[in-house]
């Protein structure tokens, strides 16, 4: 297993340019959906304590629209969808031309509003998936999608719980994909969170050697 | 609310404070968020677990503020050097939930329950029996301490704020 803390350059690179693949396809699935010009940002590649993880996120209590796909086989890891409410709604408004369309309806969440936002984040994070398993060229088994609206921090701290018994930080990819036309901007943050356990299986399916 | 500071707990951390200070952690989901406090001496501390027994660890240096057994023996020590009596200690927990519907990683199924369980185990053997708590559910959990009252409030995005 590679300890997070000392990844090489070229370690660094491999990861950054998977966030920028997986992120890639799936700003085309967005743009296809909204019929927009989508932009990406350049994938930053993290490793975080636990202790600043949910902060890094940019609050832990902010309420958000969070996707998640748990990935086993080869590379076991979770990827994350998260978008802010009212950015998820925009979203789900423009790919529907429904400008009605919410998520949270009285303090609860909206049964139509929801189902279409699951569909959407679903292509959305599939894309990204499916990217990341062509790339590889390794075996990936992605979960049925998971939705939860609610704090950042406890939809996040799930998959930190996962890995928590083997290490206290958190290797991130992370990449925004975002809509800034409009009155409302969107912008989506993907982020990858692979298995320490999957290190070595990642970097070997790339031709570089784990320890760099 | 007074001059004091907010004192923040992060994930897998504990911190400790005397009135007028509080103390607050963010974003429970599973996790849990363990407060022990001696009212009259108006000192608190609050750890936020990840996990229900140290035993879990697969790692050679164990965070021990991460696991309940482990995080619960600290923060008792680390109260009592800061002018709590054991015997005045009380307990209040908020958090494990299960924040998604699933049964994927099969050890990892109703974490939140067994952190439930196990934090309520540990403080038993200290015979402390909580006073109040707020567990379970799915939703996540904003919570802030306040030594000087012995108050604990809750803030959910669906249900807004409660005190316990």
């Amino acid at each position: 297993m590679v300890e997070n803390n000392f990844l090489t350059d070229i370690q660094l690179d491999v990861l950054r340019e998977i966030g920028n693949i997986g992120a890639g396809h799936a700003a085309a699935s967005m743009s296809a959906l909204m019929n927009k010009k989508i932009d990406m940002r350049v994938p930053i590649v993290t490793i975080v304590p636990f202790v600043d993880v949910l902060e890094w996120v940019g609050g832990l209590d902010r309420p958000v629209a969070g996707m998640m796909i748990h990935i086993s086989g080869d590379l076991p890891g979770t990827i994350y969808f998260m978008l802010n409410i009212d950015e998820d709604e925009t979203l789900v408004r423009c790919m529907t031309d429904r400008p009605k369309v919410q998520l949270v309806d009285n303090g609860k969440p909206d049964r139509f509003g929801v189902s279409l936002f699951k569909e959407t984040d679903n292509i959305l994070a599939a894309s990204y998936f499916t990217a990341l398993a062509d790339f590889t060229g390794l075996q990936l088994q992605p979960s049925v999608p998971y939705l939860q609206i609610d704090m950042a921090g406890a939809i996040l701290s799930h998959s930190l719980i996962e890995v928590s018994q083997m290490t206290d930080h958190a290797l991130i990819i992370d990449t925004a994909i975002s809509y800034s036309g409009g009155d409302n901007p969107v912008r989506g943050g993907f982020l990858f969170l692979p298995h320490p356990d999957a290190f070595s299986t990642l970097f070997q399916s790339v031709g570089i050697e784990e320890d760099g | 609310m007074g001059d004091g500071k907010l004192v923040k707990v992060g994930i897998a951390d504990l911190k400790i404070v005397k009135s007028p200070d509080r103390i607050k952690t963010s974003g429970l989901g599973s996790c849990i968020g363990v407060v022990l406090y001696d009212l009259s001496k108006q000192v608190a501390g609050l750890a936020h677990i990840m996990l229900p027994d140290s035993s879990l660890a697969r790692q050679a240096n164990k965070n021990e503020y991460k696991y309940a057994d482990t995080a619960i023996d600290k923060l008792i020590e680390k109260l009592c050097s800061n002018g709590a009596r054991k015997y005045a200690l009380k307990a209040k927990l908020a958090g494990g939930a299960q924040m998604f519907e699933f049964a994927s990683n099969h050890d990892l199924i109703r974490i939140g329950a067994r952190n439930v369980q196990a934090v309520q185990k540990k403080l038993s053997e200290h015979n402390i029996i909580p006073e109040a708590m707020d567990v379970g559910g799915n939703c996540g959990r904003t919570i802030e301490f306040d030594p000087a009252t012995g108050t604990l409030t809750i803030r959910t995005v669906y249900e807004g704020e409660s005190i316990i």
